[in-house]
């Protein structure tokens, strides 16, 4: 919420934006945007993928893919082609804590 | 427990018996939860119109007033473009056709994950109507030091809260002092309803931390076992093993005990015919009822060992990561991991893989592995393929003592199912089942211990879904294929199944599988090898006037007077793609609740076996010359 405000704009590439899907196991990012269809951005966001929260990239699949990410409590699979389309912003390991 | 005639809902209703949903999101444990409170008083029924099933259970209150819980899907929020969710908040709106809007709502949430369910608690409590909200997993909760301010949390939300715990029973008293109560409706709260589930959220979030809610840190345990079960090298093994493991249970164990039962059924059968007087009735009861009754009957050990090792799997928690595994190589062909072990039980019997499809949320990737499990090869057509390649195929080596030539042709016939199979999913899935509006998004429970009484009750529930819904439809098919071999009567007699109806019948076709090579004969074995494929067999030997069980051999002589050798190949892939089985169908009409999908199914199935058998009789014909 309060960091999509402050990060600007979907599309604008700042530093240390991207998808979902370029983190790598172990980073974590805030959520941003979710550049999906509304019923599909709706579904991600009853599991938690709220833009402001947190997401961590838990585990990768065997093969790369899909991969393991949490929201807060909850863990959740998803493949790289949908985790291209959500937009998130790199958080340091310890910047901003749980 | 005491036993309970149950009445329809709207029976219950006129009595004057309160009606309770129950609502909560997937992985709250709102189906543990359930059946905790209603046990075995329970019933499945359909919405009309709609694949969503729901259940009706009966359950008494402190003052032992009958009290009816609605069991709604599993669903996360009340948006109205998921049929889950338009059905739950039909129902609710009291808009369901033949469904009366229950007195209140029992919102079942995951106190693990509350900033995350309370968007669901938001939208139901919005609906108005007296609402209990239920903090689940409280021995979880406090296991991992998590923790919430009840009181504090009713407060925010104008209704009652209780933290209970399915699997432990704790807390359950506040289930049923709220049944008791002539409880009100909640005060009109100022929630953010009308707002995106973006606002719903941040207001979830506030209400927590107003609750002092703690979030539970992840299991410890859950964390390890993924690091092993999802691990590069041993996750892949352990998955072969766990399918290797599912398989042989359905084969191994499941085929035998089908054949105990069925040699059971047969003998109790012969039994009873021994004391009834000869005649057209008790031709009727041995040879249709009963035999119906019977081909139901034979499925229940495949379907019950099936669900079991499912059941093990999804409450453990594996079945999620299993899904993540398979998925890599599902989504090749368009669907999800979630299709494999349905579509992998699909070469013992595509019953009771029908029936687990149910594993797969994914309403279209449920239907695409529902229409293309046919296609895997049963072990029914199995005696089919035996006989006719022992008939036609000389055992030749092909690759050393490795693979004979009939090896070889049964094999190809394994390998042809699959690829159309394929075939047949990348169509769905590229036309009418397209997913890119639900691709594919899983949620990865925790592990836990399955609870066997939860297990008990979901095989009661299939096993009596399975007996009733699809049971009624194979029997009557059973009874009318009697019919079609004992009539008309002769005298007072049977005909010789020459002169019957289904002679008839496979006279009338035979211009149509003339061109496959086929004659009237193979056209009635068709016909009967709708109650069960390997039926042909027996037919064939009665029209040949050929016990098939004793005299196997006869059986392929006379075969061969009957087919050329394009005409075998003709019925081989023929059978291979046909959908031959009439307890499929009555399955797949059961489980997607519309005649729609069995009927396009059928035919489409039929079409591409004609037109194969079609082209395999030219091509095989031109080989040969």
């Amino acid at each position: 919420m309060i960091f999509n405000f402050i990060f600007g704009r979907r599309h604008r590439r700042a530093h240390g934006n991207g998808a979902l899907a370029d983190l790598q196991v172990g980073e974590r990012g805030i959520v941003r945007e979710l550049r999906l269809d509304h019923s599909i951005a709706e579904h991600l966001m009853n599991l938690g993928f709220v833009p402001g929260l947190e997401v961590s990239v838990e585990r990768s699949g065997p093969g790369g893919d899909p991969r393991v990410y949490r929201v807060e409590g909850t863990e959740v699979a998803l493949r790289r082609e949908l985790s291209r389309y959500i937009e998130v912003s790199l958080v340091g390991a310890a910047a901003f804590g749980d | 427990m005491t036993c309970h005639a149950v009445a329809r809902p709207e029976e219950q209703n006129a009595a004057g018996v309160r009606t309770v949903a129950v609502v909560g999101p997937p992985n709250s444990g709102k189906t543990t939860l359930y059946n905790r409170l209603t046990g075995l008083r329970q019933k499945v029924a359909n919405f009309p119109g709609v694949t969503v099933e729901h259940h009706v259970g009966y359950m008494r209150n402190p003052l032992s007033e009958e009290v009816a819980l609605i069991d709604l899907p599993g669903i996360y929020s009340l948006h109205p473009k998921s049929e889950d969710e338009r059905v739950a908040v039909e129902v609710l709106q009291g808009k369901m056709p033949g469904m009366p809007r229950p007195d209140a709502v029992i919102v079942v949430l995951n106190s693990n994950n509350l900033n995350t369910h309370l968007v669901l608690a938001a939208r139901v409590i919005a609906l108005g109507l007296p609402t209990l909200v239920l903090l689940n997993m409280a021995d979880e909760l406090k296991r991992q030091k998590g923790a919430v301010d009840v009181l504090a949390l009713a407060r925010e939300l104008g209704t009652p809260v209780a933290l209970v715990s399915a699997t432990t029973g704790e807390g359950l008293e506040a289930v049923r002092n709220f049944l008791s109560a002539t409880s009100s409706p909640p005060e009109p709260l100022e929630l953010p309803v009308v707002g995106s589930t973006r606002s719903v959220r941040e207001w979830a979030v506030r209400v927590g931390e107003t609750a002092n809610y703690r979030r539970p840190a992840t299991p410890v345990w859950t964390k390890r076992l993924d690091n092993i079960f999802l691990h590069r090298v041993w996750g892949p093994l352990i998955f072969l093993a766990v399918i290797v493991a599912v398989f042989q249970m359905i084969f191994v164990a499941g085929k035998p005990l089908q054949d105990i039962l069925q040699g059971f059924l047969d003998a109790t059968g012969a039994r009873v015919g021994a004391i009834l007087p000869d005649g057209m009735l008790r031709s009727l009861i041995i040879n249709g009822v009963w035999k119906g009754a019977g081909s139901v009957v034979v499925f229940l050990p495949q379907i019950l060992l099936l669900f079991l090792v499912i059941g093990i799997l999804e409450d453990s928690g594996y079945l999620a990561r299993a899904a993540v595994i398979a998925d890599r190589t599902m989504s090749r062909v368009g669907l999800n991991g979630k299709s494999f072990i349905p579509l992998l039980s699909a070469y013992a019997c595509a019953v009771p893989a029908i029936m687990a499809t149910r594993t797969i949320e994914n309403k279209r990737d449920r239907i695409a592995t529902i229409l293309i499990a046919p296609f895997m090869t049963c072990s029914a057509r199995l005696p089919v393929y035996t006989m006719v390649i022992a008939a036609f195929i000389p055992g030749r080596p092909v690759l050393g003592p490795f693979l004979s030539t009939r090896a070889a042709a049964m094999l190809g016939l394994y390998v042809l199912g699959f690829l159309m199979a394929v075939f047949t999913a990348r169509i769905l899935k590229s036309t009418i089942l397209r997913s890119k509006d639900a691709p594919f998004i899983l949620e990865m429970p925790p592990y836990r211990w399955p609870m066997p009484a939860s297990l008990g009750l979901r095989l009661v529930d299939r096993g009596k879904a399975f007996l009733y819904r699809a049971g009624t439809v194979i029997m009557l098919i059973s009874i009318v294929l009697w019919a079609a071999t004992n009539f008309p009567m002769h005298n007072g007699q049977p005909p010789a199944i020459q002169d019957s109806w289904v002679a008839s019948v496979g006279h009338a076709i035979e211009p149509v599988i003339r061109p496959l090579g086929f004659d009237w004969k193979i056209g009635v074995g068709l016909v009967t090898s709708l109650a069960a494929r390997e039926v042909i067999i027996a037919t064939l030997g009665t029209l040949n006037g050929i016990d098939a069980e004793v005299h196997s051999f006869d059986l392929q002589m006379a075969l061969r007077q009957e087919l050329t050798l394009p005409g075998a190949v003709a019925l081989l892939v023929f059978f291979a793609f046909a959908m031959q089985c009439m307890s499929t169908l009555a399955v797949v009409r059961r489980e997607t609740n519309s005649w729609t999908w069995p009927a396009a199914q059928f035919a489409y199935m039929t079409v591409v076996a004609y037109v194969s058998a079609y082209a395999a009789y030219h091509i095989t014909g031109y080989f040969i010359r």
